[in-house]
């Protein structure tokens, strides 16, 4: 096949990482060919809102990252429920399940992340889901709608999927159960103290919480169909339905023999190109720079997800980009308990310092190493949140000010000056009208 | 496109700009009725930040190269191809608050009661920002961003 025939951008992947990648690619070329292909058979959806799906079933049209015309607009040709088997670096080609082989000139493996699912008696009954993409909430939402009584659910693992489903199947009135190995639910992205305020929320809303233990097995009566789960201690919890929300690992099969360098994650360096000639990958597939560890780390969150892509995307299309690097980032809203962290959230040794406060039923917290952030968590009130967290993107010595950050009337004008006139862009253009008030403020609307 | 810019030099922290936008935000469009008595309450977009004699008012800068639209986790952020602005659909809008963490001024506004969230589009319907037309020290000015604008963002090429 000539070079001029071949797909001058092929992205596998059509979630936030391919779509980031499609977006930059077109603010450079406007005409090289893109196509994007995915085994899913829908239109960039935003993953995050699965979890409304299962609470509220709605057409995938609402779920919808980008407006209908996308595609279209942006002259990017889909292939959408097809699957690739393979990636061929040296002959620059990729085979699909149905055959087909595809050329191109520049590739992003932009292939996301699969849910792990443990060896386990009864992993494979029916009413066992996984809680990762559109159609694992339409199988949910299926079984649901042919069960009659009140379903019981098990939720093994207590991380943000672990929560996500547990809030859309308590909004389906099922009962919940969540078994968390660890000792507090959300403990990868949450401290002990914040977990406190989800947990609470959580069996506020119905839930039954174990924590410190984990399942044996899954349990069947009837042929086929699950009874309970059995945990460590021996303990029997009966149910309907298991999911299994355990956590995520990249989806790497597509390039398990293409030896392109692979750690736990896809490795790349900071232009996010792997170790493959014209071969970039990103998001949840791939292992990036992470700014709080210095080194690169699987961080699967949809905003680096986009970021790296975009990255990705810039250097596929020929303008030399760094990707600044992304780190653990979430902002949580379970049941309206509002709660951000990025970083670490509790600090691994004592090297570190942390600064904590609490007030009001809002609780912040920050993690210092060597006069740089590594950490932060905001509970009850996250609107400030961010002033923090570029803080630490962009790697500022807070040494001086850093009580502040967790002060109850932190704001910008809390940091020292040099860094609220950069970020607020205060100083009005020279040389340029400007206006204020044209006119008498008008008069006061008081009452009636 | 035009901005609100802030000369703090002459902000005296008087809150008018959030008093104005909340007003602006309110159904009945009646001051006591917006601040007592309207629920879902009407929220401000920008807030008033002050630490001893610094005080300003901070909002929405409509980055060029925005943080928040790249965050979004459902595509609710985008730029308005029309006017440039920063724009929110409140429809596909969760409030999940990735937003409120990417923002590096923090304006992100959380609508906790409609789990949306809100943010300032410079009054489009107005002829001047209610915030600056208020002001009473001309502290917020409303001018031309020149084209060499400053980027708040990420990806350095």
């Amino acid at each position: 096949m000539a070079a001029t025939r071949k797909i001058k951008y092929l992205i596998i992947g059509n979630s936030a990482g391919g779509i980031g990648a499609a977006e930059a690619i077109r603010e450079v070329d406007k005409t090289g060919t893109i196509t994007i292909v995915s085994d899913e058979p829908y239109p960039a959806y935003s993953r995050p809102l699965i979890s409304e799906y299962l609470a509220l079933p709605c057409p995938v049209e609402k779920m919808a990252y980008r407006q209908p015309d996308f595609y279209e607009k942006n002259n990017i040709k889909t292939l959408l429920g097809e699957g690739v088997v393979q990636v061929n670096p040296d002959k620059h080609t990729v085979k699909l399940e149905n055959g087909t082989t595809l050329g191109w000139q520049k590739l992003l493996l932009a292939t996301g992340g699969t849910p792990i699912f443990p060896e386990m008696e009864g992993n494979r009954l029916k009413g066992v889901f996984t809680f990762n993409k559109l159609d694992d909430a339409k199988a949910i939402d299926g079984f649901l709608n042919q069960h009659r009584g009140r379903v019981r659910a098990v939720v093994i693992g207590g991380g943000l999927i672990g929560a996500s489903v547990t809030e859309a199947l308590l909004k389906r009135n099922v009962e919940v159960t969540i078994v968390e190995m660890k000792d507090w639910v959300l403990n990868t992205i949450l401290d002990e103290e914040a977990s406190v305020f989800e947990a609470q929320a959580l069996v506020h809303a119905g839930t039954n919480i174990i924590t410190g233990h984990t399942p044996e097995k899954i349990n069947s009566y009837l042929p086929g169909e699950v009874s309970g789960v059995t945990l460590d201690d021996g303990r029997v919890l009966p149910c309907e339905m298991v999911v299994i929300a355990i956590g995520v690992r990249p989806r790497l099969e597509v390039v398990s023999k293409s030896g392109i360098k692979i750690n736990r994650g896809i490795v790349v360096d900071r232009r996010m190109a792997t170790s493959a000639p014209d071969i970039y990958a990103c998001g949840d597939a791939a292992e990036a720079h992470d700014f709080v560890y210095g080194e690169n780390r699987l961080t699967p969150v949809w905003p680096n997800a986009y970021e790296g892509g975009r990255a990705a995307g810039l250097n596929m299309a020929g303008k030399p980009t760094e990707y600044q690097g992304g780190t653990a980032m979430n902002a949580l809203k379970y049941f309206g308990v509002y709660i951000a962290s990025a970083g670490l959230v509790t600090p691994p040794n004592d090297s570190y310092q942390t600064l904590i406060n609490r007030y009001d039923g809002i609780y912040r917290k920050v993690i210092i190493k060597k006069g740089k952030l590594a950490g932060m968590v905001f509970a009850g009130d996250i609107e400030k949140s961010g002033i923090v967290y570029n803080l630490m993107k962009d790697g500022v010595n807070v040494r001086k000010f850093k009580e502040v950050l967790v002060a109850d009337d932190f704001g910008l004008a809390s940091l020292p000056e040099s860094i609220w006139k950069d970020r607020l862009e205060s100083s009005p253009p020279e040389g340029v009208p400007v206006v204020t008030s044209i006119e008498e403020p008008e008069e006061l609307v008081i009452g009636d | 496109m035009k901005k609100v810019y802030v000369k703090q030099d002459v902000c005296i922290g008087c809150g008018l700009c959030e008093v104005y936008c909340r007003l602006k935000h309110s159904r009945s469009k009646d001051l006591i009725k917006a601040y007592k008595k309207e629920t879902p309450r009407p929220l401000s977009r920008l807030r008033v930040d002050e630490s001893g004699i610094v005080s300003f008012s901070v909002r929405c800068q409509h980055c060029d190269d925005a943080p928040c639209i790249r965050a979004c986790l459902t595509g609710a952020l985008s730029r308005d191809p029309s006017t440039s602005l920063v724009v929110v659909d409140e429809e596909r809008c969760i409030g999940c608050g990735t937003c409120a963490l990417a923002c590096p001024l923090g304006v992100p506004k959380l609508d906790t009661s409609q789990k949306k969230m809100v943010k300032c589009d410079l009054c489009q319907d107005e002829e001047l920002p209610v915030c600056v037309a208020n002001c009473p020290n001309e502290a917020l000015v409303y001018a031309d961003v020149p084209d060499e604008i400053l980027k708040i963002g990420q990806v350095t090429t």
